[in-house]
């Protein structure tokens, strides 16, 4: 078989797994991206096929899937929803960056990975999957709680500190001193500033230029346009990744959701791609020395997010099964810790032990938080009455099902 | 009666009121223009008893259910001095055969003397509608009429 030849047949034979594996998922009602990052362990380096091949194609393709993702985040958010959530819950953000930075680094110092490492491990036990989050949520039914926008505002919070995390991460593995550093910083906080305050005031007129009522059209634009705004960010060392992500939350409204509609089979394509290009990357046979490691990190962990959550709900005047409720459905962690052991992957600047942490953590927490956010209510249902005073059955005398 | 708005970043908004018993009733409107109707637990009120995911059609029937009787009664309330006039309302079933027909086809106010003074669709209330008005399944005819009429009225719009 010539190489071309070779190359389409192990493509296809990733993407059909993959399929397989996705619908698995699905049945089961679980995120894919675990699954994917499996799948990716077990065609890589040291897996039970090695597929060579395919390495130059994943790592383009894995760095558009990065684009693609930070791009529909950014599209799900309006520039008002996260000026509002900077502002009505800021102090939630700040209580969520400290507890749970703060163990990744100190694992990171222990084991003696150095300021990269900590900065690396901090971002990954740091950010919750909004993706995984706000599914389990929809499927739950849980929309309608009340803290429901606890919830999503620390997420909101956390997509957007990416926005800082992801430049100082990026100039840090590229090696830049503490002012190119601050420099990229600068040059961060001054795009979002600006895409924000252009964002919600020209919102409509720069959703008019990219928007096309023809899908063909729409699409090459968004994606060139998209392409174009990381290349630039990439070039001033501002990472790729919060270039796209600005695009995102540049374009707002209608043209954001048919946005949205045309990209996602793209994104979803490619994100497979850069966790399956993850998991080739991360020799198997190192996982199960670090899995007692992972373990006590994502225990950690878990109860750092717990106490965030139940804290911020209680400021909002939420009951406690409610507070119990906002806490566990923050442990899942998931597409952005890959994000950002990926980047440090990448530029070589980090342990193999590392990345193998970074890949058995992000593995237990994104199947395990799902599932404790939905057995949190019906295990803690016993032991825990709400304080609030019920509504007395006479008055209110539907024998509903709860 | 306000609404109370709380928005839910990335996926869309909770639209709700506090009834006079303490609970919440509302829907939540997702981004893709779905909606849930939500009403809340009785024991845990942070909690929701049941979130039903409703197409805008069946969002739509909710409203005009909710909303007719309203309409009713005032309408009730105005023809108070008027005695022997009544105002009830129909809701035009799947079966009818005025189901995408006009007001006019029906000859309602030739054949019965009560007439049509609003349809109600999908929350909405198109007062005085003109024969050219085009029925659909789940419209809700509010009726003016003698007791006999709208009873007759009743009958031809279930049966023609």
């Amino acid at each position: 078989m010539d190489e071309t030849a070779l190359i389409l047949v192990e493509l296809g034979a990733v993407f059909l797994g993959l399929g397989l594996l996705g619908r698995l998922a699905a049945k089961i009602g679980m995120s894919p991206v675990p699954l994917y990052l499996v799948g990716g362990l077990i065609f890589g380096n040291g897996g039970i096929i090695n597929l060579a091949g395919i390495t130059e194609f994943g790592v383009i393709a894995s760095e558009i899937g990065v684009i693609l993702l930070l791009l529909m985040l950014g599209l799900e958010y309006t520039a008002r929803e996260l000026v509002t959530g900077l502002k009505s819950s800021w102090l939630a953000g700040v209580v969520d960056l400290v507890l749970n930075f703060t163990p990744g680094v100190a694992l990171a110092l222990i084991m003696g990975w150095g300021f990269t490492g900590a900065l690396v491990l901090g971002g990954v036990t740091y950010v919750s999957s909004s993706g995984i989050i706000a599914k389990v949520l929809s499927d739950l039914g849980r929309l309608g709680n009340r803290e429901t926008p606890v919830v999503l505002s620390i997420l909101v919070l956390e997509d957007l500190a990416m926005a800082v995390y992801l430049p100082v991460l990026t100039a840090t593995l590229a090696g830049l001193s503490f002012l190119g550093g601050l420099r990229a910083v600068g040059i961060a906080l001054a795009t979002i500033t600006l895409v924000l305050l252009a964002a919600l005031r020209f919102g409509p007129q720069i959703s008019r230029l990219i928007h096309s009522s023809d899908r063909e059209n729409f699409l090459l634009k968004l994606i060139g346009a998209a392409l174009l705004v990381a290349g630039l960010a990439s070039a001033l060392q501002v990472s790729a990744a919060v270039g796209a992500f600005m695009l995102g939350i540049a374009i707002s409204g209608s043209t954001a959701h048919s946005a949205t509609k045309v990209l996602e089979p793209l994104r979803d394509l490619f994100a497979a791609m850069f966790f399956v290009v993850f998991g080739l990357n991360t020799d198997p046979t190192t996982i199960p020395a670090v899995l007692p490691m992972a373990i006590a990190l994502a225990v950690v962990t878990s109860l750092t997010k717990v106490a965030t959550g139940a804290w911020a709900a209680k400021r909002a005047g939420i009951g406690i099964p409610g507070r119990l409720r906002a806490g566990v459905a923050l442990i899942a962690r998931g597409e952005f810790s890959i994000v950002i052991a990926g980047l440090a992957v990448a530029s070589g600047a980090i342990t193999g032990e590392l990345a193998a942490l970074a890949t058995a953590y992000v593995l237990l927490l994104a199947v395990l938080g799902p599932i404790a956010t939905r057995v949190v209510e019906p295990l803690s249902k016993p032991f825990l009455r709400s304080k609030k005073t019920p509504i007395p059955s006479t008055i209110d005398d539907t024998p509903l099902m709860d | 009666m306000n609404f109370e708005d709380t928005s839910l970043p990335g996926l869309g908004v909770r639209r709700e009121i506090t009834l006079a018993s303490g609970r919440r009733v509302g829907v939540v409107i997702l981004r893709d223009g779905t909606m849930q109707l939500i009403i809340s637990q009785r024991e845990d009120p942070d909690a929701c008893a049941a979130a039903i995911p409703l197409s805008v059609e069946e969002a739509g029937a909710i409203g005009a259910m909710l909303g007719a009787p309203q309409l009713v009664t005032q309408l009730t309330d105005q023809h108070r001095d008027l005695p022997g006039v009544n105002t009830q309302q129909f809701v035009l079933s799947h079966e009818s055969p005025y189901v995408n027909q006009t007001l006019g086809d029906t000859h309602l106010r030739t054949r019965t003397g009560a007439s049509v003074v609003a349809i109600s669709r999908s929350g909405r209330v198109f007062p005085s509608p003109t024969p050219g008005f085009e029925l659909n399944a789940g419209d809700v005819l509010i009726i003016v009429g003698t007791s006999a009429g709208l009873e007759n009225a009743a009958h031809l719009i279930n049966d023609g």
